[in-house]
């Protein structure tokens, strides 16, 4: 009787996702028909790519960036919590990283826009002096650090608490018996990591990763603080491009209701949605490789 | 990482013999070490490492501009690459990576306080003053306007106004999303991990999850304005006497488990998945219901890790501005009522007065209420947590050799 | 243990700064009419009997103003409450639209098809605007060496913001200003990075009075020119006031110290002034074809009018013509008359530092007002 009712709830919240997320898609698309029809010319598809593409290019730069600055980062700091630090210490640590996923995301613009930007200045001249032959480092560097690599540093520190948080509960988790084992057979402690914790953790990480990843994906409010959006280009170091939340959350307030501005603005949002579908589902998949680990089955 | 992925092997454990076998040069070129325990060096190595490379570090800074921070990162460096190398040359091989990996693994710690420091320095730092106006917990922004903020400034009178409404607007909204979010969260990774094994709606839900932590934030305000206004529509054309507009504190809260419910699921999943199937067996072979098990062998084997979840989710939504500016509107004034009237939350609160400040001409009260409203919406945070980990550390099963 | 001896002592700690501060009392100003006799006879001010809560949306362009507006209107009804959620103009039109707000803040007038829309929930004369936010837009800038106003004429400032101009010594600049010692610094220009009425009135502007500015006028900055860019009047000023050389546009209220352009209107260089910005709109062509009450008007940008500032920014307050039943009708006449009054528009002006609305368009303005009944 209890284990019915129990698997009845569990199946009704998954089934209620579901019908949340089909409910959210129903409005999206309804919504941003605008966008890719008019009513005097038809289907307009290719105007809305040409819009587009450039903000998915830009969200898509200062994701990366963030993921390769903060995820090695993220993962040591993690391994430095749970294997390395002296234990009477590591659970105010980790409290500390937690709290710092809590930090609103107006303030981490604020100081990526007050201290962040004018302390990158320097570099921005120096990459541009030495490294300008690069396209990533040519055009002119910008003069206040607003830039697409300063949104990338702030949106790394931003997902840096969450990849920590769920990479240091799973290494806490590694079986006592694999690391303990690996140390009996004289492994190092960074043998025994890469032998007994990694194999463990790595779909966690992966797991962590993409969680930091949809943060950075979505994030509006600091990467619209940081950011001088403008056209696509291929410099990191000067003014220009933009993410899509910034986009939508920059152009939203003023679009005119029912206009095709507003729906453009809702139709990215729809792109936004892919672009995460498609990098989870390369997630999942690799994860799915190495299933092996999982403790659940 | 690379290695292991590479054999197949029957457990996940590995003797070093393995790869370290495979590496290191034939038996016979190495002298057997004398005793069982390996050769040290002594503990003033690193230390004269660290002062060297911090030497080399000044030069080859000051050869080019003399900077704290270009210093500080050619000695982390340089360190790191010198004890790798006097570690390799005096000890072994297999000691000098363990050794480069350990400092790379504490400079990580190091690179990722810096920024973190930075940011809850200048917050406490300019938001201490704010909150230490009197009464700025206990009053709202009721009769404050431009005139009184321009009184503060020009002539030095204390900064009137305070963050009550936001605070009592934040923690309901909050605690109604957390109240939403976390059972529907919680149930639909169990049903993930524990019941559906891999079924086709099993999968349908988690791929639907992934992308749901892709909707920004501002869609998920539209929609959640949308989908409550159509349920008052429809309520009312039944009669039921609801009332006819959606902005209220409800709305806000359901807007904002939309972003809170796939963090859940996400990160619950993942903590009931690493739960070792021998703890679910030994509980079934006592006799033990399904559902039972769960309740009391899996979840309070996982809570630690469900806790930092719910924090982590929590943390998302606290600071969100868009989606409760468009669901609860905004207020100067107190109201506790979640079904009737608007409701302004802190975030927003602070995103207005810092965009547009009371004054726009005299703007330091508005910022000053602005970072100390931050301040107390990162000790809000801090207590949800403490909450939070005070629950689990209670839940949680004694300390058993996992 | 640790976690829980630690997690202990941080909760008392933190419970401790909490009630220490907590304890203070309120300290809210005391409204002039006390709420608690409720009979509002003091403050020798007329007061309104209306009561209820009255909700709007919009612009954020007007959020100081409203702020001291909705304060003030206590004052005068003690019983009513006003709320005003700064959402941004578009959707304030959309919940204003959609009957979420019974009022609007926009900074730019509804297109027709809104106003056929608005007929819906305003009766057959749909709403109507009242351009009660009227605020010039100041051209700014922050270059060392440059303590005075600078004189430029619409073309210039056009070229500079493309991006053609890019010293503060070129030719095009020292011509207008033979006195200044201008230095060589490198020009930068931020605008808004948010979709913004002031960017639209300021371009609007640079394409009706400038021959080299070849964009149209809109909410956004176009895309093609590549520059600085910020969140807000307050972003975009705190930006030029950090960087040398910089150069913006904002509203005229909240430029702060940053000097600011003299504009070449017929044969003189006017700045910006309150006084200019209510004529600017006072003397506009109105908008056809909406309800009969209708103030929406078509700013004159190209004026040669002696002593006009034609950067202007009109923001408006959307009022339905009938509103569904009596109480609300009430209270949307008493606020809209409270916005227009001669105390409404000083209150607005101390806080927010906007232009007042001239005589003759406070009684259009009022005559408007008055059409509003209930259904």
């Amino acid at each position: 009787m209890g284990d019915k009712v129990f698997s009845g709830l569990a199946l009704l919240a998954g089934v209620a996702i579901l019908a949340t997320l089909v409910f959210v898609a129903v409005f999206l698309s309804f919504n941003s028909v605008g966008a890719v029809y008019r009513e005097e010319e038809g289907l307009i598809i290719r105007q809305f790519l040409q819009y587009a593409y450039p903000l998915v290019i830009g969200t898509l730069i200062a994701s990366l960036i963030a993921l390769l600055l903060a995820t090695p980062v993220a993962v040591g700091v993690a391994l430095y919590i749970s294997h390395f630090a002296p234990p009477r210490l590591s659970k105010s640590i980790g409290y500390v990283i937690d709290l710092l996923a809590a930090i609103p995301s107006v303030v981490y613009g604020a100081w990526g826009m007050s201290f962040l930007g004018p302390t990158l200045v320097p570099l921005y001249g120096w990459l541009h002096q030495h490294l300008s032959f690069i396209p990533l480092f040519a055009g002119s560097p910008s003069q206040t650090g607003r830039t697409i690599f300063t949104a990338g540093v702030v949106l790394a520190v931003m997902i840096l608490p969450i990849i920590t948080s769920v990479c240091r509960e799973i290494f806490i988790q590694t079986p006592k018996l694999h690391e303990e084992a690996a140390l009996a057979l004289g492994a190092t402690r960074w043998e025994m990591i890469t032998m007994a914790v990694f194999p463990f953790a790595r779909a966690g990480i992966i797991s962590g990763v993409m969680l930091g990843l949809g943060r950075a994906l979505g994030e509006t409010m600091a990467v619209a603080l940081v950011l001088s959006p403008g056209l696509l280009t291929a410099s990191l170091i000067s003014a220009g491009n933009s993410t899509i939340p910034a986009e939508i959350a920059l152009g939203f307030p003023e679009a005119p209701p029912g206009s095709e501005r507003q729906a453009q603005l809702i139709a990215i949002g729809l792109v936004l949605f892919i672009i995460t579908l498609i990098v989870n589902m390369t997630a999942r998949w690799i994860v799915s490789r190495h299933k092996e680990f999982s403790g659940a089955n | 990482m690379t290695q292991t992925q590479q054999q197949p092997m029957p457990t996940s454990v590995q003797g070093p013999a393995g790869p370290a076998n495979q590496h290191a040069p034939a038996p016979a070129s190495t002298p057997r070490p004398r005793s069982l325990t390996q050769r040290h060096m002594p503990w003033w190595v690193s230390l004269v490492i660290l002062a060297v490379s911090a030497v080399l570090g000044a030069a080859l800074s000051a050869l080019m501009t003399f900077n704290m921070a270009i210093w500080f990162i050619l000695t982390a460096v340089l360190y790191v690459i010198i004890s790798y190398g006097v570690t390799r040359a005096k000890v072994s091989r297999r000691k000098a990576t363990d050794t480069l990996w350990k400092h790379l693994v504490y400079l990580a710690f190091i690179i990722a306080l810096l920024p973190l420091v930075s940011v809850i320095w200048s917050v406490t730092s300019i938001g201490i003053p704010g909150l230490l106006e009197p009464g700025f917990l206990a009053s709202d922004m009721r009769g404050i306007d431009g005139t009184i903020d321009r009184r503060s400034q020009e002539e030095g009178e204390p900064v009137l106004g305070g963050i009550r409404h936001a605070l009592v607007g934040s923690l309901l909204i909050t605690l109604s999303a957390t109240f939403i979010s976390v059972p529907i969260g919680l149930m639909t990774s169990i049903y993930l991990v524990e019941y559906a094994r891999g079924g086709p709606l099993a999968r349908a839900i988690t791929f639907f999850v992934d992308v749901m932590t892709g909707i920004p934030s501002i869609v998920a305000g539209l929609f959640g304005a949308a989908a409550v206004g159509w349920f008052l529509g429809v309520g009312n054309s039944l009669g039921l006497g609801l009332p006819t507009r959606s902005t209220m504190g409800i709305t806000a809260a359901i807007a904002l488990s939309v972003l809170m419910i796939p963090v859940v699921v996400r990160t619950t999943e993942e903590m009931l998945r690493v739960v070792p199937n021998e703890l679910r067996e030994a509980s079934y072979a006592l006799g033990v219901r399904k559902w039972r098990t769960i309740l009391k062998v899996v979840i309070p084997t996982a809570i630690s890790g469900i806790a930092a979840g719910v924090t982590l989710a929590i943390a998302r939504v606290i600071g969100e501005t868009a989606p409760i500016l468009v669901t609860a509107g905004f207020i100067v004034s107190n109201n506790w009522n979640m079904f009737q009237g608007w409701m302004t939350a802190l975030p927003v609160f602070i995103f207005r007065q810092f965009q547009n400040p009371t004054s726009p001409n005299f703007s330091d009260p508005s910022h000053q209420r602005a970072w100390a409203a931050a301040l107390v919406l990162i000790i809000i945070v801090m207590g949800l947590n403490l909450t939070a980990r005070l629950i689990a550390t209670f839940l949680a099963p004694k300390n058993t050799g996992r | 243990m640790n976690a829980a001896s630690f997690g202990r002592t941080a909760a008392l700690l933190s419970l401790a700064s909490f009630v220490l501060v907590a304890c203070g009392e309120a300290n809210n100003p005391v409204a002039e009419n006390g709420d608690e006799n409720g009979n509002g006879e003091n403050g020798g001010g007329e007061t309104s009997e209306v009561q209820g809560t009255l909700v709007g949306g919009g612009a954020s362009s007007q959020e100081a103003a409203m702020t001291a507006w909705t304060n003030g209107f206590t004052s005068v009804a003690p019983e009513a409450q006003v709320n005003y959620a700064s959402v941004g103009s578009g959707a304030g039109r959309d919940g204003f639209l959609g009957g979420e707000y019974d009022w609007a803040g926009s900074d730019s007038a509804m297109e027709d098809e809104e106003w056929e829309q608005s007929k819906e929930i305003c009766g057959p004369d749909g709403a109507f605007h009242i351009p009660a936010y009227i605020s010039p837009i100041a051209v700014a800038f922050n270059v060392e060496g440059i303590d005075e106003t600078l004189n430029l004429d619409a073309d210039t400032i056009a070229s500079i913001f493309s991006g053609e101009v890019t010293s503060w010594d070129d030719d095009a600049i020292a011509e207008h200003n033979e006195d200044v010692d201008l230095p060589d610094t490198p020009i930068t220009v931020v605008h808004r990075a948010d979709d913004s009425g002031t960017t639209d009135n300021f371009t609007e502007y640079l394409e009706a009075a400038a021959s080299t500015w070849e964009w149209e006028a809109s909410d956004a900055w176009p895309s093609e020119i590549s520059a600085e860019s910020a969140q807000q009047n307050s972003g975009v000023v705190d930006l030029t006031s950090q960087t040398d050389g910089a150069i913006t546009y904002a509203d005229a209220s909240q430029i702060g110290g940053l000097n600011s352009v003299a504009v070449l209107v017929g044969e003189d260089y006017v700045e910006h002034n309150a006084e200019a910005a209510s004529q600017a709109v006072a003397s506009s062509t109105p908008v056809e074809g909406q309800a009969p009450n209708n103030m929406a008007v078509e700013l004159d940008r190209d004026t040669e009018e002696a002593g006009a500032y034609p950067i202007v920014l009109a923001a408006y307050n959307i009022f339905c013509n009938e509103y569904p039943d009596q109480q609300t009708a009430d209270l949307a006449v008493a606020f809209a008359e409270y916005l227009v009054s001669e105390e409404g528009q000083q209150t607005a002006e101390a806080a927010a530092g906007n232009a007042p609305m001239s005589e003759d368009l406070r009684s259009t303005a009022m005559d408007a007002i008055s059409q509003i009944s209930a259904q």
